[in-house]
């Protein structure tokens, strides 16, 4: 007996697109011959999620589009036209706005197991890079896409961070109008916003994404033991620590996938607004370019940077102090002198440090969401002072650490 | 030369000769489309000069007008307020004598105004471009608080004629915008006699 028909049409088929696109081949490389380290735990699971945030995004996105009016006339009314009228309209820009959050959480939570086990460091330096322009990219979608319901919170937060080109010298202020096109926010900046929120910012963050997972999976993916796979490998030139992502984690994956659905969904549906941290109150009601909401502040993800900017009280000062805490970030793989990887062979030095770390940026994020008083300033000022350390003295205290031998392979 | 060697140097200068000039075409292009950001036209128009009557405007009363988009404060200081305003410590602004050029000649002195009663500023706080709070009561903010206008965004304050307190985040003055009388109880803001439509 040969292969039934369908069997045979099927082979058929895919070697007729294999002789013209290379299909298994991309399957193989990325997916089914890619072996990944055994042993990735829970913080192996935000890569992944991230992804399925972006297809969110994007697809939400896309919809909301079809019934939003980009003007400062329509703009407002156009999403209560969405939240009210359009056919599950509100169920799409729950998704988009909650999504919105839940993107940062993953990245935030992506980005620290990069911390815990040395993912920016030799050969990953491209990686983490890469990693750090979609930040960028997503900081900046968060920025664009929070002006275009037009509500008062977002007149009022495009204001303050376009005001902070102003504190630039000599051109800030014709760049602060260039970047608004008008004397100050305007429909032609919310226009403006607008394509570069739906098109310019998505097809960079889209080719950015590609790179970062071509440069993974070109130099192999790191592991919570931090030790190289690709050293031992059995006589075919597998690695003897490696599994196959297919099926292996795309099966992990996919269960990873299901448990933050059910925690997301809780979210869109019960709290889409999460007592004003997702969607802040004041953005309920129209833009008004004539008054200020009494408190500003920016939405959760964004709080801790507007802490140490609001802890400087200069203001040129404290604009280059908020760029810096995101463009360390970028200097990692050359500030941290340690040559071992993962937390667990690390010193304690290490463990302090980014303990230290971490509660800074969460005191600084609490603080950027309340008003600033002259105690809460010295509190925001101390943990800035922590914040920059982390990195600053990162090249001394990383250099005499006190390490635990690193195994040739991978424990369990 | 053999036709199979390859001239380097020629395939050099090629290379950059087409670098440069490609390079400089690039920017030529890249031109319209940076411009294309600036204010259009019709933003500009938009931008024209606004007349407003005082004549309603109650000593001791602030209304505020938009011109350009932005909020302008347009104050009726009474003799009370010009005296807190002068009882203010030069000590404790940080730019007392308007030197930074943050307001037209005309309003360069201790009012900051043409007519000393009233005070005309654009109502955006210097630091980060809130609208700041009318606080005229003395004492409202702090102890040593003359009254002034005070930014709920980040804690900045300014005296009763718009200048700034030092240690504050803000670091300039309130910008006061170009503007002339055209009767006396009219003025034209956006617009004066020397320097013509702002």
């Amino acid at each position: 007996m040969g292969m039934s028909w369908a069997t045979r049409a099927l082979t058929g088929s895919l070697k007729w697109i294999d002789d013209r696109f290379p299909l298994t081949k991309l399957w193989n490389e990325h997916l089914a011959e890619y072996y990944a380290p055994k042993n990735f735990n829970f913080w192996y699971y935000f890569g992944s999620l991230a992804l399925v945030v972006l297809a969110n995004q994007i697809i939400t996105g896309i919809w909301l589009t079809m019934s939003y009016t980009p003007t400062a006339e329509g703009a407002f009314d156009s999403v209560e036209y969405i939240m009210r009228d359009v056919p599950y309209g509100w169920l799409i820009r729950y998704l988009h706005s909650t999504g919105a959050s839940f993107f940062f959480i993953v990245v935030y939570l992506h980005m620290f197991r990069g911390l815990l086990y040395g993912s920016y460091k030799k050969p990953r330096e491209l990686i983490w890079l890469l990693g750090m322009l979609i930040f960028l990219c997503l900081m900046a979608e968060a920025f664009l896409g929070y002006l275009l319901p037009w509500g008062n919170m977002s007149f009022w937060g495009a204001q303050v961070i376009t005001s902070l080109f102003g504190a630039i010298p000599y051109f800030g202020e014709g760049l602060v109008e260039w970047l608004r096109g008008d004397y100050n926010i305007t429909g032609v900046t919310l226009n403006r916003f607008f394509a570069l929120h739906v098109v310019f910012v998505p097809l960079l963050f889209i080719g950015l994404v590609i790179f970062h997972i071509m440069a993974l999976h070109e130099v192999g993916s790191n592991n919570p033991d931090g030790v190289e796979i690709k050293k031992h490998k059995d006589k075919n030139g597998r690695p003897l620590d490696g599994i196959p992502f297919q099926p292996y984690y795309t099966v992990k994956d996919m269960f990873g996938v299901a448990v933050f659905l059910l925690i997301f969904c809780a979210v869109v549906f019960f709290a889409p607004d999460m007592g004003g941290y997702f969607l802040e109150h004041p953005n309920f009601e129209p833009a008004d370019p004539l008054k200020t909401p009494t408190h500003i502040a920016p939405v959760w993800y964004m709080t801790p940077y507007y802490a140490i900017l609001r802890a400087i009280p200069n203001k040129l000062l404290g604009v280059i102090a908020m760029f810096s805490s995101i463009a360390f970030f970028f200097l990692l793989p050359w500030l941290d002198r340690c040559p071992v990887k993962s937390i667990r062979y690390r010193g304690d030095i290490y463990k302090i440090a980014l303990s230290l770390f971490v509660i800074s940026f969460l005191v600084l994020g609490y603080l950027g969401s309340v008003p600033p008083s002259p105690i809460l300033t010295i509190v925001a000022q101390f943990s800035s002072l922590v914040y920059f350390s982390f990195f600053l003295l990162m090249p001394f205290y990383t250099r005499s650490e006190k390490t635990k031998p690193v195994p040739e392979r991978i424990r369990g | 030369m053999n036709a199979d060697e390859m001239d380097v140097g020629r395939r050099r200068f090629l290379t950059a000769a087409t670098s440069v000039i490609g390079g400089v075409g690039a920017a030529f292009v890249a031109y319209p489309f940076l411009a294309s950001w600036s204010p259009s036209e019709k933003t500009r128009a938009l931008g024209a000069p606004v007349e407003v009557d005082l004549s309603k405007l109650e000593p001791g009363q602030k209304i505020t007008i938009a011109w350009r988009g932005k909020p302008v404060f347009i104050v009726n200081r009474t003799k009370n307020y010009l005296d807190h305003l002068a009882a203010v410590n030069n000590d404790v602004l940080r730019d007392p004598l308007s030197e930074e050029p943050q307001q037209p000649p005309y309003a360069t002195n201790a009012y900051r105004s043409i007519k000393e009663d009233i005070l005309v500023v654009i109502g955006i706080c210097t630091h980060l471009g809130c609208v700041p709070l009318f606080k005229p009561e003395v004492g409202v903010i702090d102890s040593s608080w003359e009254g002034g206008f005070f930014c709920p965004c980040h804690g900045s304050k300014y005296d009763l004629a718009g200048r700034v307190y030092k240690g504050v985040p803000a670091p300039l003055n309130l910008v006061v915008p170009p503007y002339k009388y055209k009767s006396d109880t009219i003025i034209v803001v956006g617009e004066d006699n020397q320097q013509g439509v702002a």
